[in-house]
């Protein structure tokens, strides 16, 4: 129950109990992995053979190439790097175009766009996936045979994935960007016309900076989305495997604690990604009042 | 400036329109739509000779005759039904906690502290379970040490296991809904309940769970359309027993190259995920609109 009604000892208890449970559920994994990222041994498992930065730097005469000397996994990082950078450009611009659709225009059928502006969400990633990547090579397939085109990007491989990540975090893109825009003060807007602004001044120096929390919030989380995404790129990747495909195989191989500082790498990264995130978000009242 | 006449603005007024507009249709169009019309005309054809393809159920007859792939089928709509549920019943009471209980900072930071690993990628996550269940992992070894079973037992490739894990990896998806909207459930009428005599289960049947359907509703449909569409999970935790149907359509596209039964297999899990959204949204009396942006 809620503070302002007597809660018995028991039931004070019970919830700390379930949340401290809870707790070490969540983190447990992420806990684990980050241990043996620096355990002495060959492989990511009991017992503790000693601290070591073998699988971070290296070390050649016991043969373990860390993770600064792999080159295979430096340059999937980079590559998921690439993809996330291009799906981010991608869904921030497409959707603040469809949040200025949604929330400023009026046309037949408005309704329904919007409806299927929010199904990429519900679609498994997986058949998100094989439909694109079908679907594609289909066409590249009537091109080639009716007009002898080659088209490379529409093969399996990294322009499919970013498409297909974009697909659905466009949606997400979409929605945070258009609940921002639906909150803001219209009054603004006409006041500066008034004073003889111009629609692309009230443009820059009003609604943009008003969007900008927004802008940057659905940019982040697109990027760690594309960072993080298995299903929909497992199914369009070509021969340059970004990380999580990386790792996937590797883990099947049954890999050594060079994938544990890897992913101890991913968690720092996206935990400083989090907190300047939130950082920001915190300032967001002054900014969006100065500018 | 210069004033612009009626007609004028009328043109820049549709020339905007449609200048917005090009990006969502191109989007939905060939990324969305088309393919997936294409998908479904993928799958009601056979072929029958190098570039010659006719209409044909082939590819669905083959999916009930053969036990194998409807079994998997079921198996995988009851488990993603079970996790779903499951995920439900966990995620609640810290929902409650983050939006009722905790008092001020104590509130977002218990929030942004159960984010905290959904930033990082599942495969990392999954990297972590394996570390801790598999036979030579760190779980089997404790249960040793504490005498409770004499040898490491293997902790990975049971149903068990794999709920563990699809739940683990849905959480979020569950507790961000619902922490929106029990917070916005007015103290003032569970009090008022309270001093009515209502009993904790009183209040929580006919006061919360109405206010929370549309929290409740929107995290079930994204908790079991991402339990259904997993892959890596069930494919890494449940080894070769955990038969996940998506396994399946990626044997049938990737490796066997039989993309006519790989695009049957995938309409039929998106009838199966979009009937039960549908379904889902019916009996809590939502639309989907509205639900999806909560």
């Amino acid at each position: 129950m809620i503070p302002s009604l007597p809660r018995p000892v028991w039931l004070r208890g019970a919830t700390a109990a379930y949340l401290a449970a809870f707790l070490i559920f969540l983190f447990l994994p992420l806990v684990v992995v980050a241990i043996f990222a620096f355990n002495n041994a060959p492989y990511p498992a009991p017992p503790w053979r000693g601290f070591t930065l073998d699988w971070f730097l290296g070390n050649s005469s016991a043969g373990r190439t860390g993770l600064f000397a792999d080159r295979d996994l430096l340059g999937s990082i980079w590559t998921s790097f690439v993809v996330a950078a291009w799906v981010t450009l991608l869904s921030v611009a497409v959707g603040t175009a469809n949040a200025f659709l949604i929330e400023r225009t009026r046309f037949p059928g408005k309704q329904a766009l919007s409806i299927l502006m929010l199904a990429p969400l519900v679609i498994p990633g997986v058949i998100l996936g094989i439909s694109i990547l079908a679907f594609a090579s289909q066409v590249a397939d009537l091109l080639d045979s009716s007009l002898g085109l080659d088209v490379d990007f529409l093969r399996p491989g990294l322009p499919l994935v970013v498409l297909g990540q974009f697909s659905y975090i466009a949606t997400i893109a979409t929605l945070t960007i258009s609940a921002r825009l639906r909150r803001f003060d219209r009054t603004l807007e006409e006041a500066a016309l008034n004073l003889g602004a111009s629609g692309a001044a009230v443009l820059r120096v009003i609604v943009l900076p008003y969007l900008r929390p927004a802008l940057f919030g659905s940019g982040a989380i697109a990027f760690l989305m594309s960072f993080a995404d298995f299903n929909t790129t497992l199914m369009l990747v070509g021969a340059d495997s970004p990380l999580t495909v990386m790792m996937y195989g590797r883990m099947r191989e049954g890999a050594t604690p060079v994938l544990n500082a890897v992913s101890l790498f991913l968690m720092v990264a996206s935990a400083l990604l989090a907190v300047t995130l939130i950082r920001g978000d915190k300032r967001k009242p002054r900014a969006a009042a100065s500018s | 400036m210069t004033a612009i006449s009626p007609s004028e603005a009328k043109w820049h007024a549709r020339l905007l329109l449609w200048l917005l507009l090009a990006p969502a249709l191109l989007w939905l169009g060939a990324l969305i739509v088309l393919p997936h019309v294409d998908l479904a005309i993928l799958s009601f054809r056979e072929r029958i000779g190098p570039r010659h393809y006719v209409a044909s159920l082939a590819q669905y007859k083959t999916f009930f005759t053969e036990p194998l792939y409807w079994h998997v089928f079921v198996r995988t709509a009851l488990l993603s039904v079970i996790a779903t549920l499951l995920t439900l019943l966990i995620a609640f009471p810290i929902a409650w906690i983050i939006a009722k209980l905790a008092r001020g900072r104590a509130g977002s930071l218990l929030f942004v502290v159960c984010l905290i690993p959904f930033w990082v990628s599942e495969t990392v996550r999954t990297l972590g379970w394996m570390i801790l269940l598999r036979e030579s992992g760190v779980l089997p070894a404790l249960l040793v040490k504490l005498g409770i079973t004499a040898v490491p037992v293997e902790l990975l490739y049971r149903d068990s296991t794999l709920l563990v894990g699809l739940v683990y990896s849905s959480l979020l998806f569950m507790v961000v809904p619902l922490v929106s909207s029990l917070e916005s459930l007015d103290n003032a009428l569970i009090e008022a309940a309270y001093d009515l005599g209502a009993s904790g289960f009183s209040i929580l049947r006919s006061i919360v769970i109405p206010h929370a359907a549309p929290g409740i509703t929107a995290g079930c449909i994204i908790v079991f359309m991402l339990t259904l569409g997993n892959y890596l999970t069930p494919n890494m935790l449940g080894g070769k027993n955990s038969q996940w149907f998506t396994e399946q359509i990626y044997t049938q596209f990737i490796t066997r190259f039989n993309w006519e039964q790989g695009a049957a297999f995938g309409f039929l899990l998106l009838v199966l995920s979009t009937g039960l959204v549908i379904l889902g949204l019916r009996l809590s009396g939502q639309r989907f609109g509205e639900v999806m942006r909560t």
